[in-house]
């Protein structure tokens, strides 16, 4: 790279850029004498966002290893998995979901009062990875579980039992629900936000499938 | 079945460690032998101790994260099987098993049975790669391969990286790895212009990192989950002199 303190440094700039455009065959790569702007400033917002969030998880951490309750973290783990395979799985029903959701909900406040989990935090500690994840899987299992309850047609491979023909199979309700749904996060023990995006056919119609 | 464990403790990097007896009663033989070690861990954390940590990942024998020293074999007395593939049935009622992490200089124990093996990452790193063009995907059969190449390259190819290849072998050496690597990508068309770069970069990351040298010993065979020949370690050694021999080729 060409750098002398007597030069125009934008000039020098604009022919490192050059050159290593044309030495990458047309990828253009972030210029060398840019990298330390992008440093502080990347820095900057880093230092910004940084505080709250990291005090979050570390609060987190230190509750889960300060319980010290009576209940394995697999043990919850595993009854969580059982609510949703009863009550949330390929074949769901309004009451289910619902039952679900309190199941879930109450599985949730034992985990936080009554889990056990060993070691530290200052070293590998699977436990502690485990936990978190579990953590996390109650939050997931109550979305699965509004967006199952939300979703008042029987579709895809999801059979909600009051969403049926007169001979059994899935019935599809597409005036309601063409659309993709994603679910916006806004804090731990908060309604999701839903979005909608509609799907909209120029050529096919949609149509009830056969499954018989 | 009734089981005693004997397995190596080590709270951290620089713990010396120890081998502790645990006794498990009540072990299916249907159980696997990860399952097994999530039974003892469910006992160890109710009564408040550290469970043992171990890794896992695809308990399938596909993804090559879990790797123990069983009775002193790599992966235990099964042959061609990973960890995650040893059933309880294979031992006997009363039996006492040894549990041990990889043994092996480049492999520092980070805790309990569980090692740090980015020195082989650093292998792949160095040359276990090929250039290709970016942007959109060739035609499938654009570069034709003959069908025994492309058979030879799959056998190398199956290398899932356990390492167990290094734990098994007397001198800490990772030459099974790195041969298979080698040789997976020096048979097929699209690894020829970085051949010989890539078999001296592989070389000399494998001893930079402090593995062994082979001595055609084969017990790296004997423990590798996927049954890689030694003939890959003979290729690579090929590679090797012929890119000594012809530098600017």
């Amino acid at each position: 790279m060409r750098r002398s303190c007597d030069h125009d440094p934008a000039q020098g700039d604009r022919q490192t850029r050059r050159s290593q455009v044309s030495r990458h065959g047309g990828y253009l790569l972030a210029g060398l004498p840019k990298a330390g702007y992008a440093r502080r400033w990347l820095h900057e917002r880093l230092e910004a966002i940084r505080s709250e969030p990291v005090e979050a998880v570390h609060d987190r951490i230190a509750t889960l290893l300060s319980i010290k309750g009576r209940r394995t973290i697999t043990s919850f783990h595993r009854e969580l998995g059982q609510i949703m395979w009863d009550y949330c799985g390929m074949e769901r029903t309004a009451d289910g979901l619902m039952k679900a959701l309190q199941l879930v909900a109450d599985l949730q406040v034992e985990f936080w009062r009554n889990v056990t989990v060993t070691g530290h935090n200052e070293q590998l500690n699977q436990a502690l990875e485990h936990a978190g994840r579990v953590a996390d899987f109650f939050e997931l299992a109550q979305l699965m579980c509004i967006d199952a309850l939300h979703r008042e047609e029987s579709c895809g491979c999801h059979f909600r039992a009051e969403s049926q023909t007169e001979d059994d199979d899935a019935l599809r309700d597409d005036d309601r629900y063409s659309y993709v749904a994603a679910w916006e996060f806004t804090g731990a023990g908060r309604a999701p936000v839903l979005h909608k995006e509609q799907l909209e056919y120029e050529y096919v119609q949609l149509q009830q499938r056969s499954y018989k | 079945m009734k089981i005693t464990l004997r397995i190596w403790r080590q709270q951290h990097r620089e713990d010396a460690g120890r081998m502790v007896t645990y006794h498990l009663d009540d072990i299916s033989p249907d159980m696997s032998f990860l399952e097994m070690l999530d039974v003892l861990n469910e006992q160890l954390m109710l009564s408040g101790d550290d469970p043992v940590a171990f890794d896992s990942a695809c308990r399938e024998g596909i993804c090559g994260a879990c790797g123990l020293v069983i009775n002193g074999i790599a992966h235990g007395p099964q042959a061609a099987i990973a960890t995650c593939q040893l059933q309880m049935r294979s031992f006997r009622d009363g039996d006492v098993i040894d549990v041990e992490p990889w043994r092996a200089k480049p492999f520092p124990v980070l805790k309990d049975l569980v090692v740090d093996r980015s020195a082989l990452d650093r292998i792949i790193q160095a040359g276990g790669y090929i250039s290709a063009p970016t942007g959109s995907a060739p035609d499938a059969h654009a570069t034709l391969v003959a069908k025994t190449a492309a058979d030879r390259a799959f056998d190398a190819a199956v290398c899932i990286g356990c390492g167990a290849c290094v734990a098994a072998c007397p001198n800490g050496s990772a030459m099974l790895f790195a041969g298979a690597k080698v040789t997976h990508l020096g048979l097929l068309p699209q690894g020829q212009a970085e051949r010989n770069a890539r078999a001296l970069a592989v070389i000399d990351q494998h001893n930079a990192e402090g593995f062994g040298a082979c001595t055609q010993i084969g017990e790296c065979t004997a423990a590798c989950p996927k049954s890689i020949q030694l003939d890959v370690i003979s290729r690579f050694d090929r590679d090797v002199l012929f890119a000594l021999l012809h530098p600017d080729a």
